[in-house]
Order: structure tokens, then sequence, then C-alpha cells
């Protein structure tokens, strides 16, 4: 006779090994995010809550108070991102290229102190490059006296219409390291013998920087232009550390990011409005989120990766 | 003639030597300069920091008073305390759970492992802080507003997706020939991950630690949010509202900004081989 085939044992232990994370991510992260879009969909009418639909949007958008604060936010941050892939990119690989050059000396040296910025929080970096630009102490008049271009000088975190470039420049001065290890990373993965097959050809230097390592990077380029981008439409440190929460002056380096923390907790005579604020937020997502598929499936799936 | 080729090449190359050293030693000085001069003048008399910012500290200018302020003032230590508390606590969690779920992810077949792998992947792009409103409430709802508790396990959260993903790329480069062994010798599965496994993915789990530790610690948006009592204050969010009540006390201020300057440069300073060794491995493998 022969014995039925029994079901294979439930296998405890996968359940086991998955449930903590599992359940702390799903029960912090993704139930609040969730309810975040849901609070969005809704409005406190005499100290209840009642499903308004997309109401709170159609304010945010079409009101003009709302209105003008959210473009004035969301072109704020846009130059923002605009600033850091302009700089922070290129500096970044500029800097990884050179470093990743076979005989170059002191190359732990310069990749600990360019990253040392990185480590730092936006509180230190902040108040740091706010004394160092300060009119009153005048470490950066004085500096530029040096050099002869004193007539350059403004205040220029206190100016509106130079504070939020300023703002943008001290975080690319910040975060220029991650670019920088993650494309140095990348070039040290291109075998020697590639390298050395272009060299035979003749290719040395910056062609072979363009014509050679630059195809070969692509892909690294599109996670760090993605993770900037994420990280600028998530921004809110930096600023609310410089200029506070009003993201001054005269809300010229205000980011989606002040805007809804103040809208959220309220500022002055203002009340704080958790559904406007979630609004906010169900914004930021969608604009996160299309920023994230056209990476995914626009850009990423189109390059070229090259197996060795 | 071929002398003559020689020499152009390498004194070419050399040009090229000096002029990656000239870039990357301006660098070097553009990123190092604000730190050195807020570290120099925290050691200075106010008349000297204004008169003399760009010089260091000599005998007639030498000044401990700004420090003398923050101790007496602050509660430096219990801020401190806190975030150490607060980052040493998530990070064993990002690190245990994250191994655990990379483990299962990466050992087993089952049904839904690739969903699973997906879903938890998600929280890599769309950062948590979008959900902070409904956090707050649901804090609020549970009683755990201004307790560590609520900021340990919004970093536990945040942290575990890359944790993760990074984790379970590292474990499926592990041989199958020692698990197995493993198993012919009658160990749990449980054994298997916490002996044999563990053990070997000590390099990921340290490039995991440097990359989740920082944002932790760093952070100024959760705890102004979640925890902002003076008894559950992080260093961040002490020295910002420090600063912010002394602007005009430059000695305090500077001094301030030094002593929360230095524990992460020493940290980093002990991490940092690792961390490069940790971003390269990915590469090198």
């Amino acid at each position: 006779m022969q014995k039925p085939i029994s079901k294979p044992p439930i296998r405890w232990h996968i359940p086991v090994f998955l449930a903590p994370a599992f359940i702390i991510y799903t029960a912090i992260m993704v139930i609040p995010l969730l309810g975040t879009i849901q609070l969005s969909l809704f409005s406190d009418i005499d100290g209840e809550q009642v499903f308004v639909g997309l109401a709170n949007f159609k304010t945010l958008l079409g009101d003009p108070r709302w209105a003008q604060q959210f473009w004035n936010a969301l072109v704020n941050n846009t130059w923002f991102f605009i600033v850091h892939m302009l700089v922070q990119n290129p500096i970044g690989i500029l800097l990884a290229a050179l470093l990743s050059s076979n005989k170059l000396r002191m190359k732990a040296f310069y990749r600990t102190s360019i990253f040392i910025p990185t480590i730092l929080s936006f509180v230190i970096v902040g108040f740091a490059w706010k004394l160092i630009l300060s009119p009153i102490w005048g470490v950066a008049p004085s500096m530029l006296d040096a050099v002869g271009l004193k007539s350059l000088f403004a205040p220029w975190l206190g100016k509106e219409e130079y504070a939020l470039t300023t703002l943008a420049l001290i975080s690319v001065w910040q975060f220029v390291g991650i670019p920088m290890m993650l494309i140095y990373a990348a070039m040290l993965s291109i075998p020697d013998e590639i390298l050395e097959a272009a060299e035979c050809d003749g290719i040395t230097g910056i062609s072979q920087f363009w014509k050679v390592k630059l195809p070969l990077i692509l892909p690294s380029i599109g996670i760090i232009s993605i993770l900037t981008f994420v990280g600028n439409f998530n921004a809110f440190d930096l600023i609310y550390s410089v200029q506070g929460a009003l993201a001054g002056p005269n809300f010229a380096t205000d980011v989606l990011g002040t805007f809804m923390f103040r809208t959220f907790f309220g500022f002055q005579l203002q009340l704080g409005d958790p559904n406007m604020g979630s609004a906010i937020a169900s914004i930021m997502f969608v604009i996160i989120l299309i920023g994230v598929s056209i990476y995914l499936f626009g850009i990423q799936t189109r390059l070229r990766r090259y197996q060795f | 003639m071929s002398v003559d080729i020689k020499t152009t090449a390498r004194s070419q190359v050399t040009f090229r030597a000096i002029a990656a050293h000239a870039i990357l030693i301006t660098y070097t000085l553009i990123a190092l300069f604000p730190v050195f001069v807020i570290v120099i003048n925290s050691f200075k008399s106010r008349k000297a920091i204004f008169r003399e910012p760009l010089s260091v500290p000599t005998p007639e200018t030498f000044s401990l008073k700004g420090y003398e302020t923050v101790l007496k003032q602050g509660d430096f230590v219990l801020y401190f305390q806190n975030s150490l508390v607060v980052t040493v606590a998530s990070l064993t969690m990002v690190l245990l759970f994250g191994a655990m779920a990379a483990f299962a992810l990466s050992e087993y077949r089952f049904r839904g492992n690739l969903l699973t792998g997906l879903y938890l992947a998600i929280g890599i792009m769309i950062p948590i802080r979008l959900g902070t409103v409904a956090i707050l409430e649901m804090m609020v709802a549970s009683g755990l507003v201004n307790t560590l508790t609520a900021l340990i396990l919004v970093y536990t959260a945040q942290g575990l997706p890359l944790a993760i993903f990074i984790l379970t790329e590292f474990m499926q480069g592990i041989s199958d020939d020692l698990k197995n062994a493993g198993r012919i010798d009658g160990l749990s599965e449980y054994t298997i991950f916490g002996v044999l496994v563990l053990p070997l993915i000590r390099p990921a789990l340290a490039t995991v630690a440097v990359f989740t530790m920082i944002p932790i610690w760093n952070d100024l948006w959760f705890p102004l949010i979640l925890a902002p009592a003076e008894e559950t204050k992080t260093i961040t969010l002490g020295a910002q509202v420090f600063i912010g009540q002394f602007v005009t006390d430059w000695n305090a201020v500077l001094a301030s900004l030094s002593l929360a300057i230095i524990p992460v440069l020493v940290l980093y300073l002990i991490f940092s081989r690792q961390l490069i060794k940790g971003i390269t491995a990915g590469a090198v493998k």
C-alpha cells in the first residue's frame, strides 16, 4: 500500500522571519501614507470630519490665496531641483572621475574630506553658512575683499532674488559627496581591460572619459538623478533651519515641504489644518510618483547596461 | 626622436596629475572651510571672533566662554543621550528585522516572494514624511507622542526598505553549500540564520548601518513633530532651539555648533573606511 502523499508542512520560519519588518513597515509607513491620502479627502466642518471629495485640492489649486502659495512653492522647488542637477551632479561626476584615475595619490584623504559635509546635520550646515554669509560677521565679504571682489557681496540669504539659489548651493555643498561616491563606485567597476584597450587605441585622458567611461556610468547617473529628485521634492530641514517655517524673505525660499509644514501646524495667526496639509502631502506624493515612474519606465529601461 | 616623444608624454601625464590634484584640493578646501571657520572661532574671545574671523586662536585670543555658556545652559547631556538611545535602538531593529526579512526573501522560494520584495521596496522611493499627518494622529491616539518610542518606530520603518534591499542582494551571493551542510547537521533555520549567515554578512550590515544612522541622527522633522518635549528632545532639535535662542551670543552659538559637529565627525572617521569599502564593494565584487 502506498501512503497518500502528505502536504508539505507549513514552513513557519518564513512568516516568522518576515513578520517584524512587514508589520512595522506596514503599520508605520504604508498605512499612514494611505491615511494621509484619505485625510486629504475630508474636511473639518464644525469639529467633524466630513467627506468632501476633491474639494481640498480644488481650494489648493483654485482659491487665489492658496494657489498663489502653492505655485510659488512648486516653482521654487523645481528651481531647487534644477540647481542640484546643474551643479551638484556634474561636480560629483567630475570629482569621481578625477578620483578614479589610477595613479592618483591621497585618494582616501580627498574622498573622506569631501564627504564630511554630507554627514553633518542640516542644523549645523544651515547655521554655519548663515554665520559665514552674514554681513555682520563678515567672513564672506572679507574673503571677497582679499581677491578684490568685495563689490560682489550682498546679503545673499536676505535678498528675495538670491536667497533660494544660495540655499540650493548650500545644499549642493552638503550633498555633493553622494553623487561622487556612487559614480566613483561605478567607475571602479569598469574593467581594466576595457580601459587598456582604449589606451591602445590612443584614447586617453579627457576623450577616454567622454567616449568610454561616461557611456558606461550612465545607469548610475540615472540613479543619482532620481535620488536627487526624490530628495529635493521632499526637502524641508535646511530651509527650516536657515529661514524658519515662514521660508523668508517674503516666501522666496518656500518649497513644498515648508508649505506643508506651515499648513499642517499653522503659523502666526493662521490655525493648522491637517486636511489641507494632507492635500499638499498627497500632491507631493503624486509628483514623486510621477518622477519615479518616468525614471523606471522611461529612462531606466532604455539605458543600455553592459555586462562585464 | 623617440626620447622626445617619451618626455612629452611624461610631462603630459605629470601635468594631468597636477591639474587633478589642484581641482581636488580646491574642492576639499571648499568642503572643509566652513567647518574649520566654525571650530576655530568657537575657541576665541568675542572680540577676536569679529576682528580676525579667519585666524586661528592665539594665547591672547583663546577663550572657552562659549563652551561654558553652552554646558551651563542647555541640557545637552540629556539631548545627546536621547539621540543615542533613538539611533542605537532604531539601528538595531533595522539591522535585525531587515536581515531576517532579507534572509526569508533570498533563501526560500514561496508564493508571493517577488510581490513581498516589491512591496517592501516601494519605501525606498516614497519618503515616509508624506505620511506625517497620519503618523502624528496615530501616535496621539496611542499615547506615544513625546516618547522616544515614537521616534524609534518611525525610524525603523524608514530604514527597513533600503536595508532589506541591500541585504537581499548581498545574501543571494552566499553559497548554499554552507547552509545545506548546516541543514544536514540538523540545525534549525533560525540557527542557520543566526549562527551561519549573520556573521558572513557583517560588511553589508556595516554599510547599511552607516547609511541608516546618518539620517536618523541628523533628522529634524520627526523630533520637531513627534517629540518636541524638553525631556525627549534629540541633539539636533536641541541645537536648533538653543541656537535660535542665543543668536546674539556668538560664542555660545559657535561652541554649540562645534559640539554638535564633533561626535558625528569622530563616528564618521571611525566608520569611513567601512563606508567606502561598502559603497565600492557592490562594484568590485
